[in-house]
């Protein structure tokens, strides 16, 4: 059956028809949709697990209890999951373990673009890369068989293109595979990974990869295409399909199996064409294998390193480097277009976020010193005298940071703003710090922060923006909301009673719409001497949909100072020196935040 | 089967992703090999979003190069200038007659490019340019939600696709109560677009 779908779907059907009993994920740009695909197939146990690290546990229990088990992640839940990673690795399989890691070259929605091949070779297990649906759909099986005939999990390793992108792909109409039964064998040697039994795994792990490295030699999916043969590449993923675009004539080797390679195969390949160019996305990882192997080969002199590569960048490089002919026209982005206004990403109309942004923008008021050198000999942009620094966290509030909210002043990672308040503290930096956090990411990693923060006598606040869901990634379920990831019922976590729990007294629940709350909220807890904990909540308007009574502007009133517009609502734009309100995006009375910063009080409810 | 390389871009929610699945799920069942790759950003409600889909015999990279798109509909005047420079003489630009002002124009850090200037810059790569009134059009038929059918409507009458296979795929994609609406607009989009060139 011919079907149009995206490499999630993909692998999710895949998986499904290989006979995937457990799968748990943490949503993350670009991999959610593998879950929430699975979600919508029957009989298969899904879950949103807290974080990368319980998925990647759930799925190795299930793996220990002899079914086929799959943990799902962005390329940093890979790092938050790293140390079960690892043990898996250590212990081997009983059903099929297959880790799916969806790395983000360019960044499109991610802190860092690291690329993920490297976890296979440090963690020893054996890695697959898809390059479009259909190999996404049809590698699962082989993931699964491979997994249970080397006892190793997995790597399933995808990019934001691949599982984004829709391609045709011939899919079976069901599964047509039995299903193993579920059955615990105690073998403390295997499962158990006191020093004793790990010492004889390891020497294990060796001879398995030098296995797969036979077993790949000869793996059907793995794809020589010879044709010019004064140059062959050497790719994988997404970069095989723009090499394939831009090498119209070129010889090829399309590698499916990355880790570890099919050696003899290329170095077959290296005597059928005269020079070989790797073209890989990010790191040299094919590249650097091929150099030690002692074959001379062109790579990242030619492809970039950084980035998210496409044919348009290839066919530049390519030009450069002499590997083909020029364009007719190189590229360059032309100043007409450059010149244009961008549209830097925003709350949503009615965002829940909006009010406690604009309160912490006012109370982290920045003195502009540019002629301040920095100890790191770079200029400092502001510096912070007496204002909040308010450290922030991953989630739809990091958007606060653009103009005009400028409300955020820290974004590493997930559950890392809790912490990094805790050191600033304790680094004797004398503003006051307040951390920023959504529900799902303080129930993600940012409970034992604060456990941390009480235990070692902290005094920050901790802001826990609490919109009821998962919302940058599309409206998933976590433990506070109550839903399972299939939408039903779930037993809910109530945060006031966790952080209580943990031992904070001061904690406060506020309207996260009603700005005057919030800002002497925040105001008192940041000279209180003990941890404090503000929980602003408001619903997403994505998630939780319905409109109130519009807002209207009377422009009679209006003295056009455009504090309405530091809102940062998209509803809200300035023509001229008039204020409109469009009334097709406002949602009303529901949020009302901009009349709460209108000190006309010109911004009202329109009365029915 | 033609190499047909379609950028559709505007405004997140303006249902520019609905229309390019759509019409790659038209053109796969029409017997072409179809890849589609959407560049959305992080914001879930008014970034630029761009859609590029490629129609062909056989596809590799499921993203179009600067100066090779056929095709631009455009859901909004600033994102339908843009992208210019990915056409090339002959390709067709289909741009929205509508303004959503980024924020950055609303604080007034830039300027807005009025219709002359969009008209200015995209008639620098291609003579083939349709400005229309959809959102003016969608809204008389009564729900400015169909615009983006209204579109691919008007962009169906450049394609090598025959008309009942946009009609099937709509009666299987929007809910019975709308579907009369919807049938309406993508023939209101379609009349416009052979209205607009019959006899050039």
């Amino acid at each position: 059956m011919r079907r149009l779908l995206s490499g999630n779907e993909a692998m999710a059907l895949g998986a499904h028809h290989a006979g995937l009993r457990v799968a748990a994920a943490y949503p993350g740009t670009p991999s959610t949709e593998i879950l929430e695909n699975l979600a919508k197939m029957e009989d298969i146990y899904v879950e949103w697990s807290t974080n990368e690290k319980v998925a990647m546990e759930v799925a190795m229990g299930a793996s220990y209890g002899g079914v086929r088990a799959m943990a799902i992640m962005k390329h940093v839940g890979l790092n938050v999951a790293a140390d079960p990673f690892f043990a898996a690795s250590v212990t081997g399989i009983r059903g099929g373990l297959v880790v799916i890691s969806c790395d983000d070259p360019g960044m499109h929605s991610s802190q860092n673009e690291q690329d993920n091949r490297h976890f296979a070779r440090f963690a020893k297990v054996p890695m697959l890369e898809p390059s479009n649906s259909q190999e996404a759909y049809d590698l699962m099986p082989w993931a699964f068989q491979i997994s249970e005939e080397f006892d190793t999990p997995v790597l399933f390793r995808s990019t934001t293109r691949i599982s984004h992108c829709k391609t045709v792909a011939d899919v079976k109409e069901a599964p047509d595979i039995e299903r193993k039964r579920p059955e615990f064998i105690r073998d403390p040697h295997k499962f158990v990974m006191v020093p004793s039994n790990a010492r004889p795994r390891h020497p294990l792990m060796e001879e398995r990869i030098q296995k797969l490295s036979s077993y790949v030699e000869t793996f059907p999916l793995n794809e020589v295409i010879l044709q010019d043969r004064s140059l062959g590449i050497v790719s994988s993923g997404a970069a095989y399909q723009y090499a394939r675009e831009v090498f119209r004539d070129a010889s090829f080797l399309k590698l499916v199996t990355t880790y570890p390679l099919p050696q003899n195969l290329i170095r077959r390949f290296a005597l059928d064409v005269r020079r070989i160019l790797v073209v890989e996305e990010l790191d040299p990882f094919i590249e650097d294998s091929l150099k030690a192997m002692g074959l001379t080969v062109m790579g990242k002199e030619v492809v970039p390193i950084i980035g998210e590569l496409n044919p348009q960048i290839l066919e530049e490089r390519a030009a450069i480097a002499g590997l083909i002919p020029k364009p007719a026209a190189m590229y360059a982005v032309k100043k007409a277009v450059r010149d244009l206004p961008l549209r830097p990403p925003l709350l949503c109309p009615g965002c829940p976020h909006a009010a406690t942004s604009y309160a912490l923008r006012r109370l982290g008021f920045y003195h502009t010193q540019p002629e301040e050198e920095t100890p790191s000999g770079r200029r400092a942009i502001a510096r912070k005298r007496q204002g909040i620094i308010a450290t922030s966290d991953i989630g739809c509030y990091t958007l606060a940071v653009y103009p005009p909210l400028l409300a955020l002043d820290t974004c590493a990672c997930m559950g890392a703003s809790i912490g990094q308040a805790h050191g600033l503290e304790k680094a004797g930096v004398t503003n006051r710090i307040v951390s920023v956090i959504g529900d799902s990411t303080f129930l993600h990693s940012g409970i034992t922060s604060l456990v941390n923060a009480v235990y070692n006598e902290g005094r920050g606040t901790t802001i826990i923006l609490d919109n009821g869901t998962t919302a940058m990634t599309g409206h998933q379920g976590h433990p506070g909301t109550g839903l399972s990831a299939r939408g039903e019922t779930a037993p809910k976590v109530v945060i006031e009673d966790l952080v209580r729990g943990i031992g904070v007294r001061d904690v406060n629940v506020v309207n996260a719409f009603d700005l005057q709350a919030i800002e002497e909220t925040i105001k008192r807890c940041v000279e209180t001497a003990e941890p404090s904990v503000i929980i602003v909540r408001g619903a997403c308007p994505l998630h939780v949909r319905g409109k109130g009574q519009p807002m209207v502007i009377d422009l009679a009133q209006c003295d056009q100072c455009f504090n309405c517009l530091r809102v940062g609502c998209q509803a809200i734009t300035r023509e001229g020196n008039e204020i409109h309100i469009d009334s097709t995006l406002c949602v009303g009375d529901r949020c009302a935040v901009c009349s709460q910063v209108c000190h006309r009080k010109a911004i009202r409810v329109q009365q029915k | 089967m033609k190499k047909t390389d379609i950028l559709m871009t505007g405004v997140g929610g303006q249902g520019v992703i609905l229309a390019s699945d759509a019409l790659a799920e038209i053109a796969m069942k029409a017997g072409y090999d179809v890849k589609k790759s959407d560049s959305l950003g992080m914001s879930q409600r008014g970034g630029s979003v761009v859609s590029h889909l490629r129609l062909g015999r056989q596809v590799f990279s499921p993203m179009i190069r600067e100066g090779e798109a056929d095709f631009l509909l455009a859901f909004e005047r600033l994102e339908g200038a843009r992208w210019a420079n990915y056409l090339h003489q002959g390709s067709v630009a289909i741009v929205n007659d509508l303004a959503i002002p980024p924020l950055s124009v609303v604080g007034g850090a830039s300027a807005y490019p009025g219709t002359a200037e969009v008209e200015e810059i995209l008639h620098r790569y291609t003579d083939r340019l349709f400005i229309i009134p959809g959102t003016r059009i969608a809204q008389e038929l009564g729900n400015p939600q169909v615009l983006n059918v209204l579109l691919v409507g008007f962009l169906s009458a450049f394609l090598d696709i025959d008309e009942k296979s946009y009609l099937d795929d709509l009666s299987q994609r929007v809910p019975q109560k709308v579907l009369q609406l919807n049938l309406r607009a993508f023939a209101r989009g379609r009349e416009e677009a052979l209205a607009r060139t019959q006899g050039k």
